[in-house]
């Protein structure tokens, strides 16, 4: 397909190095597309496994294996590291991978600036691996028992894996702001001829507005975790009621950055669906114009909302009254999207195969989410549901779902365009169902004990709450070694399986399926036309 | 002023108003399961679901009452878009698929419905977005503005790591409240406390929340109160109880290693009780103080047996009865600089605290209570320093 019109010095210089060199001096947006996937996956069987000893200690009332702060240590990285290490990675290897093929571009617009965006993810999760293990030393100080909200003044008292978290998320956001303004570059500077933005694939119009989210909240919570840091070794008392500072203002650092990111996480995953679900339903999207200023408005109002997260801390009425309307309007922009989607199978001729399956899930697991969200943003009534497990159980159908399901549907759908092998779509639709359903069955009766009056982030409960912990564990139980079935069939399919076509799928539209599959090493060294 | 007996002799017995969850609950078990068809009855379920512990609890005062209100409300409309989403997304799984030789409309995107869904649906959305924040701002007016009323009753709440501190305003009352052991509490614990916060029924109750550390929160569903205790904040709720009984919630912010060890107990009781609890509460007061002033010698015995009590409800949670703590939080008492070394630094750390730990100062227990339990650690497991600490000594060192 993609021509090539390099002399023979140049064709030399840009082949694929061997070995090692190959990835730690990578500039090439597939090598390091695969480099961010890859260890997303590492993170995602850490985040997985952490969340597995959690729920195996809650199995039943009583402290059988965790101690307190081991149990609260585990609560903090597992949404640390799926967060930053599973989903974010995740998506921004997505992009890598896509975008350039997608938008007709040789590769992103700033080649090193990927490859240091992406080294510095094993440091970060480096350090905060040593956050976690370090109170297993001697002199280690205490384990981070705060939560991924870290508040002061509790986060005041931990020991020094305190400031490796700190250093962590420092890197981590550096990272993460790398990469997006290589996606803006790239998105607003390389698309091929012809393709203007209204004609650009959704997928790179979900990640453009991410990547402008990232940068806009990153820097807040940069500064957020400066200002901790100086709190604990410096004297001052940004957060520190005594010396003049105040405590919930970290908490409107934290959730200014901690809200939009919710639609960091999201949004990428929407784009794979605008993608997946045309695809399987063999036609065009229902509307591409309101799916772009639906999601315009979601990151527009998402920016303002922040404070909801934080209704019990005693704001103003006004305050509370203006965070409760402009999160409820949310669903506005939110209900256009899933009312897209619907639309769009509406009338199809739908094929089921894994990514779409994982689709429609998304499309009826994250209209749940969405509504138990419309009921929390009601202030009121979170003075009930605040800090209980029916929270816990909201954002679980919101982020998995909404963020990592639509990863899932992404791997499956262009895994033979990566691989040039199509998956076992028996082991795939086995995956679907024992995911899915081990997912529902982990967090569906979490409502119910959150309704019932149990707190979350609690290492022991009453006997009252023991029934639905008991079903809620069983379920982590299947959902988590679910996974295994999925590490299983992705190296099935790199290493070998039928053979990809460059359209790999009879509805899927868009200029990476004018590629080979696998594509060369390098792609779309001529621009293609586009009318 | 800081008893330790229980406040359990008011009419209720030591256990919940609601039925206690036994361990023979399978049919909650089978109903949990069928949790799917659940949402759609949520109308008329609301009772017996709150019979279940599928539901919140029953309300216990008037603000609780509306917020139960808004939540079957919002609940209610949130099944039916459920439904509605669900019906029409299977309804096309069912129909629109190519193994039932169904053709893509490839022109549905461009039929009028295409050309005007972008208007109908978000205006659609908006009339359910305003009929729920019209109601709800109705009821957050009434749950976030306190009454202005010169008799309100007033109650601080405190919270620390790990109990919490009942002020009772405008009776001179202070009440400490902290989890009991299972040993003691049985099916209850996690749920149970050594001594309630006793209110009446009838009387509007503000409560001022605030922390003297870390952040709390103090939740009781039944009140439908949760505001989290800041510290260097006050922050206000209010509820008037219009049913007697016994409410039990927990801490729900969390606040560290022993956040699951913070249950509240609530025990509503008529304006006539409650006025004998406090009569009673201000007799145990006095005689309290009457005792700590006395000015007189106290024998090890004495102090030790007195010490040992004190140390296991207000030392034990972080320094834990056997002395040893569980480092390097919790420094072990047990053959430690501080509790073998000089008596001076001992108290000294015992009434002002340690600045940048969790260890708070003591300074508001009584001459003879910190005395007690400085003498308590002195002579305890490995300690046998033989020193006797007396009031006198703790009141020169403040």
């Amino acid at each position: 397909m993609s021509t090539t019109t390099l002399t023979h010095d140049e064709a030399h210089h840009h082949e694929a190095p061997k070995g090692w060199r190959r990835w730690l001096f990578s500039t090439n947006h597939k090598d390091i597309g695969t480099l961010y996937l890859l260890f997303a996956l590492v993170m995602l069987f850490l985040g997985g496994a952490s969340a597995m000893l959690i729920r195996l200690e809650l199995f039943q009332p009583g402290i059988q294996l965790l101690d307190p702060d081991l149990y609260n240590n585990l609560v903090t990285n597992h949404a640390l590291i799926m967060i930053f290490g599973g989903v974010m990675p995740a998506a921004a290897g997505l992009a890598n991978w896509m975008i350039p093929m997608m938008i007709g571009a040789p590769d992103m617009a700033l080649p090193r600036l990927n490859n240091l965006s992406f080294w510095i993810l094993p440091a970060a999760a480096t350090m905060l691996i040593l956050s976690f293990v370090i109170p297993f030393f001697p002199g280690g100080g205490t384990q981070i028992n705060t939560g991924w909200t870290i508040y002061p003044p509790l986060s005041l008292q931990v020991g020094m894996s305190m400031d490796f978290l700190i250093f962590a998320i420092h890197l981590l956001g550096i990272s993460s702001v790398l990469a997006s303004i290589n996606i803006i570059v790239t998105l607003l500077n390389m698309r091929a001829p012809g393709m203007t933005l209204m004609k650009m694939p959704m997928f790179c119009w979900t990640w453009l507005v991410t990547a402008f989210l990232l940068i806009l909240v990153i820097p807040v919570l940069a500064g957020g975790v400066t200002m901790l840091l100086f709190d604990r070794h410096f004297g001052t008392s940004f957060f520190d009621a005594a010396g003049g500072g105040d405590p919930v203002l970290f908490q409107h650092l934290f959730w200014f950055f901690g809200h939009p990111e919710v639609y960091i996480l999201l949004l990428p995953s929407i784009g794979v669906l605008a993608h997946v679900i045309p695809a399987f339903a063999r036609k065009p999207l229902f509307g591409y114009k309101s799916m772009v200023g639906a999601m315009l408005a979601v990151a527009t109002i998402g920016m303002v909302v922040w404070a909801h997260h934080q209704y019990t801390v005693g704001m103003s009425l006004g305050a509370v009254t203006y965070f409760m309307i402009g999160t409820i309007l949310i669903s506005i922009p939110v209900g256009l999207m899933v009312f897209n989607f619907i639309a769009t199978i509406w009338r199809g001729a739908m094929t089921f195969e894994t990514p779409m399956l994982f689709a429609v899930g998304i499309v009826l697991m994250f209209t749940f989410g969405g509504l138990s969200g419309v009921m929390l943003a009601v202030v009121p009534a979170d003075m009930q549901y605040h800090d209980s497990m029916f929270v816990v159980a909201h954002f679980h159908y919101v982020l998995m779902p909404g963020a990592v399901f639509g990863l899932f549907a992404g791997v499956f759908y262009w895994l033979p365009k990566w691989t040039g092998h199509m998956y076992d779509e028996k082991l795939g639709k086995l995956f679907f169902w024992t995911n899915v359903i081990g997912f529902n069955i982990t967090f569906f009766p979490q409502h119910f004990l959150g309704l019932a009056g149990m707190p979350r982030r609690i290492v022991d409960y009453n006997m009252m709450f023991t029934e639905f912990n008991v079903v809620s564990s069983i379920g982590a139980m299947i959902f988590g070694l679910s996974h295994l079935l999925l590490l299983y069939i992705v190296i099935k399919t790199i290493r070998g399986g039928k053979k990809a076509e460059s359209r790999a799928w009879e509805g899927a539209k868009g200029l990476e399926w004018e590629l080979d599959s696998p594509p060369a090493f390098h792609t779309w060294t001529v621009a293609p036309q586009i009318k | 002023m800081h008893n330790n007996h229980t406040n359990e002799a008011y009419g209720f017995e030591n256990k919940p108003l609601s039925k206690p969850r036994k361990h023979d609950r399978f049919p909650n078990l089978q109903l949990c399961l069928k949790g799917g068809l659940l949402t759609a009855t949520t109308l008329t379920m609301g009772e017996a679901m709150a019979e279940y512990g599928l539901n919140f609890p029953e309300p216990a005062a008037g603000v609780a009452r509306e917020i139960y209100g808004i939540h079957m409300m919002t609940m209610s409309i949130a099944t039916i878009l459920l439904v509605i989403v669900f019906a029409f997304v299977f309804y096309s799984l069912f129909y629109h698929r190519k193994s039932r030789g169904y053709e893509a409309d490839q022109e549905f995107h461009n039929s009028w419905f295409g050309n005007w869904s972008w208007v109908i649906v978000p205006a659609l959305v908006l009339g359910v977005d305003l009929t729920i924040a019209g109601k709800a701002d109705t009821v957050l007016k009434s749950v976030w503005d306190v009454p202005k009323e010169e008799n309100i009753m007033d109650v601080k709440i405190t919270g620390h790591q790990w109990w919490w501190e009942f002020d009772y305003l405008d009776h001179d009352i202070k009440v400490e409240s902290r989890f009991v052991p299972k040993d003691k509490s049985g099916d209850l614990y996690l749920r149970e406390v050594d001594n309630r916060l006793v209110l009446p029924t009838g009387v509007k109750i503000r409560f001022l929340h605030t922390s003297a550390d870390v952040l709390h929160a103090f939740w009781v569903p039944e009140l439908a109160v949760k505001k989290d205790a800041i510290p260097g904040y006050v922050t206000e709720t209010w509820a008037e109880l219009d049913r007697e009984g016994v409410f039990r919630g927990q801490c729900a912010e969390i606040c560290g290693t022993w956040h699951s060890r913070m249950p509240i107990v609530v025990e509503s009781v008529s304006p006539e009780r409650f006025a004998a609890w406090t009569e009673g509460q201000k007799a145990i007061k006095v005689a309290a103080a009457a005792e700590a002033s006395a000015d007189k010698e106290w024998s090890m015995d004495d102090l030790l047996a007195k010490g040992k009590g004190l140390y296991e409800t207000k030392c034990a949670a972080c320094h834990q009865v056997n002395g040893m703590g569980l480092p390097p939080a919790f420094p072990a008492l047990n053959g430690s600089a501080i509790a073998t070394g000089p008596i001076a630094d001992h108290l000294n750390i015992v009434i002002k605290g340690k600045e940048g730990t969790a260890m708070q100062p003591w300074g508001t227990l009584n001459d003879l209570e910190i005395a007690a339990i400085v003498t308590y650690e002195r002579n305890s497991w490995d300690n046998k320093t033989g020193d006797v600490v007396q009031p006198a000594d703790v009141k020169q060192a403040r």
